[in-house]
């Protein structure tokens, strides 16, 4: 089976003058802190470990870092959106 | 270079095809599956999937609208049958080739089985979909291996009701990785939720009836789950120049030859850290070498960095979240540095020469652990680090 998925979104657009918005689902994470290593300005840890937002807008600034952050997730637990 | 073909689908294929795009490489991309699915994660199939708790749906690693914006040659459902080095192509079982400048193998490992027909296995949707069909309360569960996935497993169908029976060769379930005494903590979690644990017990064969011990005796089962370990899939690879061991050998940059990397649980790769080579079945390995190979393929040789990471790995056993740092495996000493083994809240250490090499935690917030993560990041000496009052363990 070939599989051809259209080119909908234009990503090397993607932040580019304006902020974009962070996304978690804390019921998928697995506490496992990769967020916090990469992105620490953004994402912090309960107690228990679980993942939470210090803010949910990221200018292009900390775009990058938090581009890891979803990229190291183990939990997919993680999402940019434009807003 | 204007053609890369990453082959596997899953966690480590996905990060090295990702960090390609954002690295801003804007050739082709092939990415090779032999699943039908769009990649999905691992973790959850023995654990919220198989519970029951979650649909597939969940298990989604990126959205298609996410998929689709990295504009891929996306060829799921085909195995990568040969890799043909001289003229840089990839084979695939449909008859087509595909032509690469630069290749990432991520084919990740499949179950070991055992002689015998009718066993299950967990690797895939599909396995963890019919296995939990056949769990239910008073059905009789065979689970051969009590590692971290058989433990999980067994975990899970105890919950549902169903008569567990956890088979181990070993005197300690996961001794050799994790010491005795935590090996003795996770195992007595078992018996104290009614899971018939026997250890110390070889099984030969799968049989109609259930399983069949070494001495002949046969343990009687509905169902028959073999979590007995793991085999790197490299056969494709064979014939095609690339050094094969437990895995695909690769040097410290993920590099198995010219311009052709691995990462994930099919590579073993020389990590520095730890000064050995090592081949690891974590889901955050699988995404960090991804993105450690797509950038060195990427970089002009001198740009090129090792890969050089903290090994990683969390299970869920009953209420114990157990997570554990670095490389465990060979450890000369193990001490319990944080907190109390029987309150089930703790971090222990383990050693290796003068080194902190390890640590494992259950119940400790994540600054305990960081804290650990660090010792073992920056090659912490163990005398210094682990205090005196330290109460050593096997
Ligand atoms: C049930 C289960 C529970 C787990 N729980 C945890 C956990 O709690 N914590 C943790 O750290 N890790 C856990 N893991 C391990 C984690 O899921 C793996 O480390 C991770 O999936 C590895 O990703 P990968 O991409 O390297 O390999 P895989 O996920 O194995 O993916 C390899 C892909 O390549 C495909 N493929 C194979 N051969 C070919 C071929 N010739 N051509 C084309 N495609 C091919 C396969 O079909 C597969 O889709 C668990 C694994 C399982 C199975
Ligand atoms: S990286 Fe993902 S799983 Fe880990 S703490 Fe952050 S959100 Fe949770």
């Amino acid at each position: 089976m070939r599989v051809s998925v259209p080119d909908t979104s234009h990503h090397d657009e993607k932040g580019k003058g304006y902020p974009m918005k962070v996304e978690l689902e804390a019921d998928k994470c697995v506490a496992s802190g990769q967020c916090v290593v990469a992105a620490m300005e953004v994402f912090d840890q309960d107690d228990d470990g679980i993942a939470i937002l210090l803010t949910e807008e990221v200018g292009d600034d900390r775009l990058g870092d938090v581009e890891e952050a979803v990229a190291v997730c183990p939990a997919a637990a993680i999402r940019l959106v434009r807003p | 270079m204007r053609r890369i073909v990453v082959v596997g689908a899953s966690a480590a294929g996905l990060a090295t095809v990702e960090t390609l795009r954002r690295e801003g490489y804007d050739g082709t991309i092939t990415l090779v599956g032999e699943e039908t699915e769009l990649p999905y994660d691992r973790p959850p199939l023995s654990k919220q999937l198989l519970a029951a708790e979650w649909e597939a749906d969940r298990l989604a690693l990126r959205t298609s609208a996410d998929l689709a914006a990295l504009d891929l040659d996306l060829r799921l459902g085909v195995a990568a049958t040969g890799l043909e080095p001289g003229t840089r192509t990839v084979r695939l079982a449909d008859g087509s080739e595909v032509p690469y400048d630069g290749m990432v193998v991520a084919t990740g490992v499949r179950p070991r089985r055992l002689p015998g027909e009718g066993a299950h296995v967990l690797r895939t949707l599909g396995d963890a979909l019919t296995l939990r069909e056949r769990l239910s309360p008073g059905r009789r569960l065979v689970v051969v291996g009590a590692g971290f996935l058989g433990a999980e497993a067994a975990a899970v169908a105890r919950r549902l009701g169903a008569e567990v029976t956890l088979l181990e060769p070993a005197a300690v379930p996961l001794a050799h990785a994790v010491g005795t005494a935590v090996g003795h903590l996770l195992a007595r979690a078992h018996v104290d939720q009614g899971i018939d644990l026997r250890c110390g017990v070889t099984v030969t064969e799968v049989t109609e009836e259930g399983v069949r011990l070494a001495g002949g005796e046969v343990v009687e089962a509905d169902e028959v789950l073999v979590a007995v370990g793991s085999l790197p899939n490299t056969e494709w690879l064979r014939g095609g120049g690339l050094a094969l061991g437990d895995g695909v050998v690769c040097d410290e940059y993920c590099e198995a030859a010219p311009n052709v990397y691995a990462a994930g649980d099919v590579a073993r790769w020389y990590n520095p850290l730890f000064g050995t080579s090592m081949r690891v079945e974590h889901r955050t390995n699988a995404a960090e070498q991804g993105m450690a190979a797509a950038r060195n393929l990427l970089a002009a040789p001198a740009a090129r960095r090792p890969f050089a990471p903290v090994p990683y790995f969390w299970s869920d056993q009953y209420d114990m979240k157990v997570q554990a740092y670095g490389f465990l495996r060979g450890h000369e000493e193990v001490a319990v540095v944080e907190g109390d083994l029987a309150r089930r809240r703790f971090v222990v250490a383990y050693r290796r020469g003068d080194r902190v090499t390890g640590a494992l935690a259950v119940g400790m917030p994540p600054r305990v652990l960081r804290r650990w993560r660090q010792a073992i990041a920056t090659e912490a000496d163990w005398r210094e680090t682990v205090r005196t009052e330290a109460r050593a363990v096997s």
